[in-house]
C-alpha cells in the first residue's frame, strides 16, 4: 500500500497543496492573495516536474495496474506540468491589470493539472475517466472565469455542453468494451482483445472512445468548441488551453491506443490518419480567413494536432516518439506566441486585431523579429524547430507505409504557411494604421525572445529531447 | 426471459435520445443539460447490465463514480449557465451566438 501512494506520491502533493491553496484563499478573503497564490502555484507545479524529471525511474504500477508511472506517463507529465507552470506567471499580470485575478484560478489550474497527470498515467478506464473528468471539469470554470463577459460565459456554456457530450461518448465506448472485454484494467483489455476474432462490440467501444479522445484533443470533425472557447476565454486561460491540456489529451491518446489496443492497430490506425488528414486540411484552410489572432491560433492548434495524430496513426514505437517530441516542440512555440498576444494592447485595453500589426516591426524589431521566427517555426518553415517537429513525423509515417497521408500533410503545411506568413507580411510590410503598444512586461519579453531563441538554438540537436522522447515512447509500445 | 441484449437495447435507445436532445433542441439549455444526463444514465444501464452479466463488480464501482461525476458535472454546468444568463438575460440555444463557430 505504502508503495502504490510512494508511486502517485506526485499527485497527492499536487492536489494537497491545491485544497491547501483554497483555504489560504478563502480564509484571508478575497483576491488579495491571487498573485502570491498564483506564484507558489506555479513554483510548485515545476517543482513537481522537476523532481519527476530528475528521480524519475523504471516502470511502476500502483493499485493493482490501475495507475502506471512509466518513462511515456513522465515525459508527458513534465511537459505539462512546466508548461502549465511558464503559462501561469506569464498570465497573471494581465489579469491582475483586469481585474480578473481571483484566487481560484490557480486552485483550478493546479487541480486539472493533477487530472491531466491522472490521464496521462491512467491504467484501467475508470482511472482514465476520473482523470479526465478533473480535468475538464476545472477547465469548463477557468473558461467562463471573467463571470461579467458574455464572451467568456458563452465559452465556458459551449465547452461545457460539447465536453459533457464527449464524455459520454467516451464512456459509452468504455461501457462497450468493459462488456465485451470483461475488464476495466488496460492489461486485461489488450488481452482479451488479442484472442482470435475481434467482437464487435469492442470495435464499436474503441470507435465511440476514439471519437471521445478527437475531442479532447480538438480533431476534426470535434473540433468546433475549439474556436469559440480560444476566442471567447480570456487570452492567458487560452494560452493555457493550447498548451498543456493538449499534451495531456494527446498522451491519454496514446495511452489508450498503444495499452488498451495496442493488438488492434490495424482497425484503429485508418480512424486515425482520417481525423489527422480532416484536421491538417480544416486547420489549413479555415484559418485563413481569420481576423481575430486567438481564433487563428485556435485554428492553427487544430492543424497541429492533424501532424501529431500523424505519429500516433503510424502505430509505431518510433510514431509515439515522434509525437510526444512534436508536442513538447509545440508547446514550446505557443507559450512564446502567446507572450507575444499576451503583450499586444492599445491604450491598456487588450487587442487581438490581425490588422493591428501593420507595421510592427517598425515600432519593435526585436519583438517583431522573434515573432517571425515563432511564425516560421509554427509554420513548419527549415531550419527552425518546428519544421524538424514534423520531420520527425512524417519519418514515422513513411517508416509505417502511410506514404499518402504524409504526402498530404506535406501539401496541407504548405497551405497552412501562408496564414502564418500573412501576419509577418502584416508586420513588416503592412500598411499604415492605428498602431498597438506593446505591454512593457520584462517576463513577457523573455519569454517572447527565450521561445524563439529555443526554435533557432534547438536545431542543432533539439536538446536531445527526441532520444527522450524514444526512450518515452519504447516504455509505452511493447 | 430479459437477456443482456434487452438491457443493452435499452441503454442504446437512451443514448440515442441523449445525442438527438442535444442536436435538434433548440429551444432551452436546461434541456441540453438534460440530455447529458440521459446520455450518462443509458452508459450506467451498460454498466450494470454488464457487470451482472459477468459477475463482476468492477462495473458496478464504475457506475458509482459515473453517478458521483455526473452530478458534479451537472453542478458546474448550471453555475456557468447561471452566469450566462445574468450576461446575456436568455437561456434559448439559438441565442447562444454572440462568437459563430
Amino acid at each position: 500500500m505504502s508503495a502504490d501512494l510512494n508511486i502517485i506520491l506526485p499527485e497527492i502533493l499536487l492536489s494537497v497543496f491545491a485544497m491547501l491553496a483554497l483555504l489560504v484563499g478563502v480564509y484571508t478573503g478575497k483576491d488579495r492573495t491571487a498573485p502570491a497564490l498564483t506564484w507558489i502555484t506555479a513554483g510548485v507545479m515545476a517543482l513537481i516536474g522537476l523532481w519527476m524529471a530528475l528521480t524519475g525511474e523504471g516502470t511502476n504500477a500502483a493499485f493493482g495496474g490501475m495507475f502506471l508511472d512509466d518513462a511515456f506517463a513522465r515525459f508527458a507529465k513534465v511537459t505539462l506540468l512546466l508548461s502549465g507552470a511558464v503559462v501561469l506567471v506569464m498570465g497573471q499580470e494581465y489579469m491582475e491589470r483586469r481585474n480578473i485575478l481571483r484566487f481560484e484560478y490557480p486552485v483550478l489550474v493546479a487541480l486539472s493539472a493533477v487530472g491531466m497527470m491522472m490521464m496521462v498515467s491512467a491504467g484501467d478506464l475508470i482511472a482514465l475517466y476520473m482523470g479526465l473528468e478533473l480535468q475538464s471539469l476545472a477547465l469548463y470554470v477557468v473558461a467562463s472565469l471573467r463571470r461579467d463577459s458574455v464572451r467568456s460565459t458563452e465559452a465556458g456554456l459551449k465547452y461545457f455542453v460539447l465536453g459533457a457530450l464527449s464524455s459520454g461518448l467516451l464512456l459509452y465506448g468504455s461501457s462497450l468494451v468493459y462488456g465485451f472485454a470483461g475488464t476495466t484494467l488496460f492489461s486485461g483489455i489488450v488481452a482479451a482483445a488479442g484472442e482470435g476474432q475481434t467482437a464487435l462490440g469492442l470495435l464499436f467501444g474503441i470507435v465511440f472512445m476514439l471519437a471521445g479522445l478527437a475531442f479532447k484533443v480538438s480533431a476534426v470533425p470535434f473540433h468546433m468548441w475549439t474556436p469559440d472557447v480560444y476566442e471567447g476565454a480570456p487570452t492567458p486561460i487560452t494560452a493555457f488551453f493550447a498548451t498543456a491540456p493538449k499534451v495531456a489529451a494527446m498522451g491519454l491518446f496514446a495511452r489508450v491506443m498503444h495499452d488498451a489496443f495496442g493488438g488492434l492497430v490495424a482497425d484503429w490506425q485508418q480512424i486515425v490518419a482520417l481525423l489527422s488528414v480532416l484536421s491538417m486540411f480544416l486547420g489549413a484552410i479555415a484559418a485563413i480567413g481569420q481576423t481575430n489572432i486567438k481564433r487563428l491560433m485556435a485554428y492553427s492548434s487544430i492543424a497541429h494536432m492533424g501532424y501529431a495524430l500523424i505519429g500516433l496513426a503510424a502505430g509505431t514505437e518510433q510514431g509515439v516518439g515522434a509525437m510526444l517530441t512534436y508536442m513538447a516542440i509545440y508547446v514550446t512555440m505557443n507559450v512564446g506566441t502567446f507572450a507575444f498576444i499576451l503583450s499586444m494592447q492599445r491604450e491598456g485595453e487588450p487587442v487581438t486585431d490581425i490588422s493591428a500589426l501593420n507595421l510592427y516591426a517598425k515600432q519593435d524589431p526585436a519583438r517583431a523579429l522573434a515573432m517571425l521566427v515563432l511564425l516560421f517555426s509554427l509554420a513548419g518553415v527549415p531550419p527552425m524547430m518546428g519544421f524538424f517537429a514534423k520531420l520527425g513525423v512524417w519519418q514515422a509515417g513513411i517508416a509505417a507505409d502511410l506514404v499518402w497521408l504524409v504526402a498530404l500533410s506535406a501539401v496541407a503545411s504548405a497551405i497552412g504557411a501562408y496564414y502564418y506568413l500573412r501576419i509577418v507580411f502584416f508586420m513588416y510590410f503592412g500598411q499604415e494604421g492605428v498602431q498597438i503598444d506593446t505591454a512593457r512586461s520584462p517576463l513577457l519579453w523573455g519569454l517572447l525572445m527565450g521561445s524563439a531563441a529555443v526554435m533557432v538554438l534547438g536545431i542543432v540537436n533539439l536538446f536531445g529531447i527526441d532520444g527522450i522522447a524514444q526512450a518515452a515512447a519504447a516504455s509505452l509500445v511493447n | 426471459m430479459i437477456g443482456i441484449e434487452h438491457y443493452l437495447t435499452v441503454a442504446a435507445a437512451l443514448f440515442v435520445i441523449g445525442i438527438f436532445g442535444l442536436f435538434l433542441n433548440r429551444k432551452n439549455i436546461i434541456i441540453l443539460l438534460m440530455s447529458i444526463e440521459l446520455m450518462l444514465l443509458a452508459v450506467n444501464i451498460n454498466l450494470v447490465a454488464f457487470s451482472s452479466f459477468l459477475g463482476d463488480l468492477a462495473g458496478q464501482v464504475f457506475t458509482l463514480f459515473v453517478l458521483t461525476v455526473a452530478a458534479a458535472e451537472a453542478a458546474i454546468g448550471l453555475a456557468i449557465l447561471v452566469c450566462f444568463f445574468r450576461n446575456r438575460g436568455t437561456i434559448a440555444v439559438e441565442d447562444v451566438n454572440v462568437m459563430k463557430g
